[in-house]
């Protein structure tokens, strides 16, 4: 339904190619559209704006090679620029510390969390053969705990036996005792979803930070987010400082703009994406594939096919 | 109110303004691009404003009364009650949406709200697939005095729905509410599974279901556009329920929905509880969108 920014692109310069130098009018006019792709790929208006005029300090004045045309070459430039801000090299997780390495995983509600926490520690237990221990801190949403056990059974992962009754942060402190005891290499925390301007969950979830001690705090958001993103993103950052995100819902056929939005608010690197409900569908963050997805000239189709 | 405190700063700073000029226009532009209105809708009802207010002495105040007019203009026609035709006995009601969207805990708060209009509600457990939605529905069924209809994990879910019919017209309920697992409406297999649901539960009463609600998640952004379109082609959704709007998403998505399917939107989730589900207000939803107060 959309249409891609470089046929737009290509409109715009008609007529316009190999006239060397890219002027101030051309570059205008050509970002008027960049910006208009981007507000469709929902990234956050005040995201847009920054990144339009990133984007016009390095294009004005860039000279149109013969091979390429002008339409092209903006492409790339923005392209480029929407690497640079995704992050250009790869952040992977990071478990290296006193174990149990304690990873926590926040987030709205339904954006994933109890998934991508047994995905993670499925990871974590196939590929680099560590022993893991999950823990659902949710008391609020019914069936949660069983929804983490049930997981924690399919992938072979132990789940810490549920208490009725305890406080999310009492169950923090006893997963964090029973991580150490158990010789447990990661303790992954599974949280209830929360709004990020909900004080009283907001505050709670701090406080389970400051007894769990997490070497990784991630962020887990969908990838259909629209402009909320931006705020959602900060709040979360604000209040418990994580150390990266986690996009899911990679296998829809959304633009994933909410990507730039939450790595350009808060400078924390996009660890992973999930790209399914099943158990292994985690991959590595790819920038350049994100870039292309969200000016629409992405190759989605290989993405959901592995999901 | 939360979502009308945080664009009031962007509306604010047009206060004093004496005309509807320009740059107010522009303002108002990016208060609704903010909303999730995306760039079609926005464009079309900044327009309107330009051409029929364009430079009219216009206070703060009127600023957001006319730009909430404006939204609420789309989206009058869609605020519609659902309506229970008891004609059918059960009224059977199919939830679909994508992943996390809040099918299971719409189906809750709906059977709470029907058994205090005094009807009898059962519930099936149709998402046989994600780890424990069965024992999630079971919680809501207790919680609201609805008996619910399951079978083992990993069961088909057409072979449930069928049961569930069956067993709802038996015991002569009023209503059924029939919960499905999230899928996401680009996974095509799991669309044709949702209609070979519709096909089996038609073997039981060829008249059903008598409504098929989408949930969507204010949070989501354009793509909820595909979501109605999709869903509404593969399994003949009669009505949306909108969920989240107790965050700070504005959910104005919905509006470009409006304009573009004319489905009927019932209802609005604003919290976790059962009593969190509140009917679709057309002028206070726009409002909330153009930040005015109420
Ligand atoms: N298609 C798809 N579905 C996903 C993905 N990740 C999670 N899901 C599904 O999204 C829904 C919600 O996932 P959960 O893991 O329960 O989300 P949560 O954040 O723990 O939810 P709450 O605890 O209620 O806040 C489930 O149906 C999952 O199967 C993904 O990457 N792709
Ligand atoms: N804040 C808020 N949370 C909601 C609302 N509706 C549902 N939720 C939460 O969103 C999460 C997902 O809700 P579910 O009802 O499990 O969603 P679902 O569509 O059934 O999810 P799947 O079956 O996994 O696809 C849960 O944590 C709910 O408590 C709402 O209106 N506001
Ligand atoms: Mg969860
Ligand atoms: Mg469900």
């Amino acid at each position: 339904m959309f249409e891609s920014l470089s046929d737009r692109l290509g409109k715009i310069f008609d007529g316009l190619r190999g006239r060397g130098a890219l002027s101030e009018n051309d570059v205008n006019e050509a970002l008027r559209e960049v910006r208009r792709a981007l507000i469709e790929a929902d990234v956050s208006l005040e995201v847009v704006r920054a990144f339009v005029e990133q984007v016009r300090e390095r294009a004005v004045g860039v000279e149109v090679t013969r091979s390429v045309t002008p339409g092209q070459q903006v492409v790339k430039i923005v392209h480029d620029e929407l690497v640079r801000v995704l992050g250009e090299t790869a952040v992977p997780l990071d478990t290296a510390t006193t174990p149990p390495a304690t990873i926590l995983m926040v987030g709205l509600q339904g954006s994933g969390k109890t998934t991508t926490t047994a995905k993670i520690a499925k990871r974590l237990k196939d590929k680099q053969n560590k022993k893991v221990l999950m823990a659902s801190l949710d008391t609020r949403r019914p069936a949660a705990m069983e929804q983490l056990r049930v997981l924690g059974t399919q992938i072979g992962v132990d789940t810490l036996p549920i208490v009725p009754s305890e406080t999310p942060v009492q169950i923090a402190r006893r997963a964090a005792r029973e991580g150490k005891l158990g010789g447990y290499d990661v303790l992954m925390l599974d949280t209830a979803g929360r709004t990020h301007i909900d004080e009283e969950l907001m505050a709670e979830t701090a406080e389970i930070k400051a007894v769990s001690d997490p070497h990784e705090v991630l962020l887990v958001a969908d990838a259909l987010t629209g402009q909320d993103a931006i705020n959602l993103a900060r709040s979360f950052d604000q209040r418990v400082d994580i150390t990266g995100i986690v996009l899911t819902r990679v296998d829809g056929d959304g633009r994933g703009g909410a990507a730039l939005s939450m790595r350009a608010a808060t400078g924390k690197p996009i660890k992973l994406i999930a790209t399914g409900e099943k158990m292994d569908a985690l991959e590595d963050f790819h920038p350049g594939r994100i870039a292309d997805r969200i000016l629409g000239m992405g190759d989605i189709v290989s993405l959901v096919e592995k999901a | 109110k939360r979502s009308s405190d945080q664009i009031t700063g962007g509306i604010t700073s047009v206060f004093t303004k004496r005309k509807l000029d320009a740059a107010t226009l522009d303002e108002l532009e990016d208060v609704l691009l903010q909303a999730d209105l995306g760039m079609d809708t926005t464009s079309a009802i900044v327009e309107t404003l330009r051409r029929d207010r364009f430079n009219r002495d216009i206070s703060g105040e009127d600023v957001r009364a006319v730009l909430s007019d404006e939204v609420g203009k789309a989206l009058t026609p869609v605020a519609r009650p659902l309506v229970i035709d008891t004609a059918h006995k059960p009224f059977v009601i199919l939830m679909v949406g994508v992943n996390g969207s809040g099918k299971t805990t719409t189906i809750g708060k709906l059977a709470q709200k029907f058994a205090a209009e005094g009807r009898t509600v059962m519930l099936a457990a149709g998402d046989t697939f994600r780890a424990a939605a069965i024992e999630q529905l079971e919680i809501w069924g207790r919680r609201t005095g609805a008996p619910v209809v399951a079978k083992p994990a990993g069961s088909d879910a057409s072979g449930l729905a069928f049961d569930a019919v069956t067993r709802a017209r038996a015991e002569g309920k009023d209503v059924l509410i029939i919960d499905t697992a999230g899928r996401l409406q680009n996974r095509d297999e799991l669309m044709s599974e949702l209609e070979k649901i519709i096909r089996v539960i038609r073997k039981v009463d060829p008249t059903a279901p008598h409504a098929v609600l989408l949930t969507l998640d204010a949070t989501t952004g354009q793509n909820a556009l595909n979501q109605v379109e999709i869903f509404g082609k593969r399994a003949g959704v009669t009505g949306l329920v909108m969920t989240k709007l107790d965050g700070t998403a504005r959910g104005g998505i919905l509006v470009a929905i409006a304009r573009r399917f004319g489905l009927p939107v019932h209802f609005i989730g604003v919290g976790e509880g059962v009593d969190d589900l509140q009917p679709f207000q057309a002028s206070d939803f726009a409002a909330a969108i153009a930040g005015k107060e109420q």
